[in-house]
């Protein structure tokens, strides 16, 4: 468990905010540029002293004003990978991954160098100068480097954000598989919704220096409640699903979901493996009848269960399907034409386009 | 008559080598403390250290020689105590003559080491903090080997320029052959005398000879660590 209570004034932004999240775990921190993203997680590091708070990790109290408790960063032992990088120029690769590891006791290193070197791809790099590496794979030592120093919870500033879409994907398999076998806690700071969606399972959204919303990812980003500004971006339902199976002639995949089948572009997982996808709710279009001779795949039959009309014209419309919450952002004017209220059976048409997928959260053998 | 240096002059020669080599041996380790606490601490009387450090850049250098004389005298503040206690007389001796010489390369050195220093990210000590580096473990195993061409290169600087440090030396160490004539201080000599056309004129050549290769080797030595710890 993490509990993060920070208070902080910096320049222009006054910081307050409160979170706690399971461990391990991914909790994203996510928010526009200015929101204090940052500034929490230089906290966390220790690298910045907030005003008052506390921060509590796994019963192990990091910071706590009340009590006069300030661990200096060298001995809270948290892995920071900075949005930067920050390797040792004068160092080679292998001497900027070993030098947290060299600070470590022995009997304290579970994660082992060869494995996270092996986990990375980064064994033909050893001695090579920092300057001489690309964006990626400077990325990826820095990863190492913290991961090595055999943190108690890795912190993760825009890890990604000078990267390419290329090296962003293939690192994002990295962070998934971080997650996956080394069983670590991840604070992960962003402003990617798609690197959000992806990672997260703990989600902070942050607007202005405060709080937002907080929880389990698939329970934040249906509320109704959100922020506009963030609710816009984020709206969205979350599921868990297993492919069924592939159509290869058709070039689809048939995933179940919330009691419900959904077809898809061919997925590269294996029939029997589980994911998580994701609808936004921009992308769900309603009818009062089952439509007849249109390029879409998915109508999905289902219930108005709630609609919240907003100021600017737009309202969200929560939809129960099958067993599970489908979110759909659409005018008021389109509620009034369909006449839509509570209770009112409706169809929810999906492109399998835009069917989101996002990780693999168990591969079939 | 020979271009030739005499046995006297490779004395001066090599007196002023080593005058050069003790001054700075002596001023390199309070230059770093110096510019440390320059550049990276915020204190009271922060600006007054800054200006004193820098005072033998501006001041005549006589007046250095002759106020290291009141404080270094037999009779002098500090001194009487190190005559007394330590049998160690300064003036008018060759550690005289390095004193004097540090007291005058010490801002060089500063210079330098402190901008050395600010060219070290403070963000890479940050990340060492984070990887379990305390304050001394970091200031040796970051900052020193990145602010290290600064450090080199003062004390390249320093060396060359002690060779020809002149009025702060014959003002405190006086002007004995073998003992506190250096370079420049030889060179005035032979000026002085009758005929000492050729000897002035060699023993310029050599100190032009020494300082041009210091300079060189100082920008050698920059350049090449610059490499090294991956700047263009």
């Amino acid at each position: 468990m993490l509990e993060v209570e920070i208070r902080k004034r910096r320049g222009d932004l006054r910081l307050d905010v409160a979170f706690s999240s399971p461990t391990p775990g991914v909790t994203c921190l996510f928010g526009a540029s200015g929101a204090g993203k940052t500034t929490v997680i230089a906290a966390l590091a220790g690298l910045l002293r907030p005003d008052a708070g506390r921060i509590v990790l796994a019963g192990r109290v990091l910071f706590d004003s009340a009590a006069g408790i300030a661990l200096p960063p060298e001995r809270r032992r948290l892995g920071y990978v900075f949005q930067d990088a920050r390797l040792f120029p004068h160092l080679s690769v292998e001497a900027n991954l070993r030098y947290g590891w060299r600070r470590v006791a022995g009997q304290e290193r579970r994660i082992g160098f060869d494995e996270v070197v092996g986990l990375l791809g980064i064994a033909s790099l050893m001695r090579h100068r920092p300057t001489h590496l690309s964006g990626g794979e400077r990325q990826r030592v820095a990863i190492g480097r913290a991961l090595l120093a055999q943190p108690r919870l890795l912190l993760m500033d825009e890890p990604l954000a000078s990267l390419d879409a290329d090296r962003k994907a293939e690192l994002l398999r990295y962070l998934e598989r971080l997650r996956d076998e080394l069983r670590l806690p991840i604070v992960y700071v962003t402003h990617a919704t798609a690197e959000m969606m992806r990672l997260a399972d703990t989600l902070v959204l942050l607007e202005a220096g405060r709080v937002a919303a907080t929880g389990a990812l698939a329970e934040v980003t249906a509320r109704p409640d959100l922020p506009r500004t963030l609710a816009r971006q984020l709206a969205g339902s979350v599921w868990r699903a297993t492919v069924v199976r592939h159509d290869e002639a058709r070039r689809l995949s048939v995933l179940a979901a919330a009691g419900v089948e959904l077809l898809t572009p061919r997925v590269a997982a294996a029939a029997g493996s589980a994911l998580r996808l994701r609808i936004r709710a921009r992308d769900v279009i309603l009818g009062l009848e089952r439509p007849q001779g249109l390029s879409l795949h998915n109508v999905l039959p289902a219930t108005v269960a709630a609609i919240h009309a907003e100021a600017d014209g737009m309202a969200q419309v929560q939809l129960a399907v099958g067993e599970g919450r489908l979110l759909a952002l659409i005018t008021t004017d389109a509620v009034a034409r369909l006449a839509l209220a509570p209770g009112r059976p409706v169809f929810a048409l999906l492109k399998s386009m835009s069917v989101d997928l996002g990780e693999v959260l168990g591969e079939a053998e | 008559m020979s271009l030739w240096l005499a046995a006297e002059e490779w004395q001066a020669v090599g007196l002023s080598l080593g005058v050069a080599a003790r001054s700075v041996a002596v001023s390199l380790l309070p230059a770093v403390a110096v510019a440390w606490l320059l550049a990276r601490r915020r204190f009271r009387g922060r600006l007054l250290l800054d200006a004193l450090v820098h005072l033998p850049l501006v001041l005549p250098p006589v007046l250095i020689g002759w106020a290291l004389l009141v404080l270094f005298g037999m009779r002098g503040p500090l001194g009487g105590p190190l005559h007394d206690w330590f049998g160690l007389r300064l003036v008018f001796s060759t550690e005289g003559a390095a004193l004097a010489t540090a007291v005058m390369s010490f801002p060089l050195i500063v210079r330098s080491v402190r901008l050395g220093l600010e060219a070290v990210d403070p963000r890479l000590e940050e990340a060492a903090r984070t990887l379990g580096a305390g304050p001394f473990d970091r200031f040796l195993s970051i900052t020193l080997p990145l602010m290290s061409p600064g450090i080199l290169a003062g004390a390249v600087t320093a060396f060359a320029a002690g060779l020809g440090e002149f009025g702060a030396v014959i003002t405190f160490a006086s002007n004995i052959p073998g003992e506190t004539q250096t370079l420049p201080l030889a060179i005035y000599s032979a000026t002085q005398t009758p005929g000492g056309e050729l000897t002035a004129a060699r023993l310029a050549g050599v100190s032009f000879a020494l300082a041009i290769s210091g300079l060189l080797l100082g920008e050698w030595i920059a350049r090449r660590k610059g490499r090294l710890l991956g700047r263009p």
